[in-house]
């Protein structure tokens, strides 16, 4: 148990305050990258949340307190600033964070690019920001930034100006810090693991990584060609690709655009679903049902994104319907063969329920009204009612952008005693949990019923239709709900970095890696590593030889050599163990 | 076989050729997957010449300028010298396996002389042709594409400008040299690139 019983040492300790504000900038340690991420995605999703807010107050009520203009902007911004800059990177902290620890790795396989992904990402999103500061302001496009109402073709009511061309630079910036910093988790994974540590012996948060890796690696590139085409469209070529009246066609921007930005859905829940996965294996104490079903699914999930994407072109006209309409269905398998993997861990186990727990169950709540939502969207017939209105905008606030959150706040729970070496107030958890459960089933759940009485998105005003105002005052009180339910959020992580109560090594009897090792983790994350012969190691260690002759534990009873042994060439311990 | 045996020769031939014998570092795993998100990033832009190609009439510039043919003796010559490349930067990674620096080195010159000769060749043939690029959708894809192309190209001479730079201090032997297999892998990418997408589709699809 000597790994457990790390020494609990200050690992950085700055001169003074210069030194260490110089030292965080200059950093390339996974671990402080990964809280720069975790502080910058958050600080970018209560500016998005600000966004929410102000568009919330606008439609409580007929009449109108903003102009359409500044609508646009606003539900444009909304859009951007919660994708690209705190869903996308949030989960680029945990996989920051908490992957080379959960492999047993020093550091990331580049850790200078892995900082220089981090700068680029930054600058991208205050370039993205700064556009409040021009003339003519924000994009206003939306974040799917359809053309042509990207271009200035002359026709259109409002056109964009330097705005739009920052918005299109800054995401480019922003795919690029992506791009490197996905191929750094790939790389991580394939050649820094520690001895032992098979594919199949991976926690499944870091499969969740590698995949999402894999996403980002194969669809930013296909965004970033369609945002350089848009950025030549409106500099130089005149209209000649996304302009009908110059020769272009404003199908091909979808196209291209919904290539990354399907795939780019799962780009964030997928992190999600692997930190519940964790959260899961932990809290039920049990091993997560079927680990090896979990990982294909995944892949499966991952495959199918790609060939998905005409699914938010239905009404286009332009894309073969059948074709679509089946490979969308098909993913609600993988999908569900997950759903009920989490639940059949929970069945029977001795769950308990911290925070992290709640929030995961949360997750699994709103993920499955998204989910369900999501294969109503699938068929055709249903897709064209439904098309642009409040209903898609539940569905899609439920699935990556809700149930996503949930599982990053999850997260934040389930690692916050590793990151700062104390526990998070549960009661203030708790508190925020239900608080943000109620409040964003009041916004969402309503915008669903809303969108089937037609309520078309992105007006700023519905004059002629009254009786849309109860409901819309419902989701304004919902939206408030859940603020107050973060502000109590951001008052609890204050709270417990300063007062938190100490947590040790392994608060919460982790079964992965990063339990192995102080909390924080020094900067060469582990003095020592324990054996790895399943996927839950430190639970080898903790019950290994208590186990030993349990004819229902066959991990460590000296058949599998030492460091993993033949392990990997014959069916795995874990999976026996699960058989 | 025993447990640790060090017997890669041969076991992958293919893999031995671009990259070696020696087991594949983190910069080299690091480059390939980098290689995989460009080639996405020129499928990208590929699919959109050829959506817009599949709908416009007369793929030609819109100025009443004709387009730029194959079959001129320019972007033959170019073609043929960026491929070429590919041999002498094939060389210099050969050369250092082996630990002859000398070699490499001189190599890799000859790649950075000719890849700047492809851009200067460029460079001419922008100006010679008789459209810019707001001249409709053929227009801007020549524009676009070539240009891409075109910055990737300067961004692997300068990849290699920098391993050259290296090579001359005393850097690489034959136990560490990534970056001088990084730089080649990467050059090929540019090379083959070229020759089986953009040059046919740029030049020849009418």
């Amino acid at each position: 148990m000597a790994t457990l019983a790390g020494a609990q040492t200050t690992p950085y300790a700055g001169a003074n305050v210069w030194r260490t504000i110089l030292e965080w900038l200059t950093t390339v340690d996974h671990k402080r990258i990964g809280i720069m991420y975790l502080w910058t995605a958050g600080a970018f999703g209560l500016v998005g949340m600000a966004f929410s807010l102000v568009m919330r107050t606008e439609l409580a009520q007929t009449g109108t307190i903003i102009s359409a203009e500044t609508y646009n902007s606003i539900f444009t911004m909304h859009g951007s600033v919660m994708i690209f800059l705190f869903l996308l990177p949030i989960g680029a902290a945990f996989m920051n964070y908490a992957m080379p620890l959960q492999i047993g790795a020093l550091d990331m396989a580049f850790p200078r690019i892995n900082a220089l992904s981090f700068w680029i990402f930054l600058f991208g999103g205050v370039l993205l920001t700064l556009s409040f500061a021009v003339e003519g302001g924000t994009a206003a496009a939306g974040w799917t930034a359809y053309p042509p109402i990207t271009l200035d073709t002359g026709n259109n009511a409002q056109p964009p100006g330097a705005g739009m061309d920052m918005w299109l630079v800054g995401v480019i910036l922003l795919g690029q810090a992506a791009i490197f910093g996905s191929v750094n988790f790939l790389v991580t994974i394939f050649k820094m693991r520690a001895p032992g540590m098979t594919m199949w012996r991976l926690p499944l948060f870091t499969w969740t990584t590698l995949v999402t890796g894999l996403l980002i690696l194969l669809s930013t590139p296909v965004l970033a060609a369609a945002l350089a085409l848009g950025f030549i469209d409106r500099n130089g070529a005149g209209g000649a690709f996304f302009d009908p009246a110059a020769g272009g066609q404003p199908l091909l921007w979808q196209n291209l655009f919904w290539f990354y930005s399907h795939p780019a859905v799962y780009i964030m829940i997928l992190p999600a679903m692997g930190i519940v996965s964790d959260v899961f294996g932990v809290f039920t104490r049990r091993p997560v049902f079927g680990y090896r079903s979990m990982v294909l699914a995944l892949i499966a999930i991952g495959l199918l994104g790609f060939i998905v994407w005409a699914h938010h072109m239905f009404t286009t006209g332009g894309v073969f319907l059948p074709f679509f309409m089946g490979a969308t269905f098909l993913i609600a398998v993988p999908t569900g063969v997950k759903m009920f993997n989490w639940i059949a861990t929970m069945w029977r186990g001795s769950n308990i329920f911290p925070t992290a727990m709640l929030f995961s169950v949360g997750f699994l709540m709103l993920f499955l009204i998204g989910g369900i939502t999501g294969v109503f969207h699938a068929a055709v017939p249903v897709d064209f009612a439904l098309h642009d209105t409040y209903f898609v905008v539940g569905h899609f606030h439920y699935t990556m952008s809700i149930a996503a959150t949930f599982g990053f706040l999850a997260g934040c729970y389930y690692w916050f005693p590793k990151i700062f070496g104390k526990f998070m107030n549960e009661g203030l958890g708790k508190l925020h949990f239900w608080l943000l459960f109620i409040g964003v089933n009041l916004v969402f759940f309503t915008q669903l019923l809303l969108g089937l009485d037609g309520m078309p998105r992105r007006i700023n005003d519905y004059v002629d239709n009254p009786g849309w105002e109860l409901m819309n005052m419902l989701i304004t009180i919902g939206a408030f709900v859940s603020a107050a339910g973060m502000m109590v959020f951001i008052y609890n992580v204050f709270y417990s970095v300063k007062w938190g109560e100490r947590a040790g090594s392994d608060p919460w009897e982790g079964t992965t890696l990063e339990w192995a090792t102080t909390s924080p983790p020094p900067p060469h994350n582990f003095d020592s590593l324990p054996e790895i012969r399943s996927e839950r190691p430190l639970f080898d260690l903790r019950f290994g030889e208590k186990l030993q002759d349990d004819p229902h534990y066959h991990v460590n009873n000296g058949r599998n050599g030492p460091n993993g042994g033949s392990g990997a060439k014959t069916p795995s311990a874990s999976a026996r163990e699960e058989g | 076989m025993a447990a640790g045996a060090i017997t890669h020769k041969r076991v992958h031939p293919v893999r031995s050729f671009l990259v070696g014998d020696e087991p594949m570092t983190t910069g080299l795993w690091g480059i390939i997957f980098f290689i995989f998100s460009e080639i996405m990033f020129f499928s990208g832009l590929i699919a959109a010449m050829l959506a817009l190609h599949s709908d416009t009439l007369f793929w030609e510039p819109t100025n009443g300028a004709h387009r730029l043919e194959g079959a001129e003796l320019r972007p033959i010559l170019f073609t043929i010298l960026l491929v070429s490349t590919s041999i002498p930067m094939q060389i210099a990674a050969f050369s250092i396996r082996k630990g002859n620096r000398k070699a490499m080195i001189i190599s890799m010159a000859i790649v950075l002389v000719i890849g700047i000769s492809f851009i200067v060749n460029q460079y001419f043939e922008w100006q010679h042709a008789g459209f810019g690029i707001s001249d409709g959708p053929y227009a801007a894809t020549f524009y676009t594409l070539t240009g891409f192309h075109g910055a990737h190209v300067i961004g692997g001479l300068v990849f290699i400008f920098a391993q050259w730079l290296r090579g001359l201090l005393g850097h690489f032997d034959a136990k560490r040299n990534t970056a001088i297999e990084a730089a080649t892998l990467y050059w090929h990418f540019v090379g083959f690139v070229w020759l089986l997408v953009i040059f046919p589709l740029v030049f020849f699809l009418s």
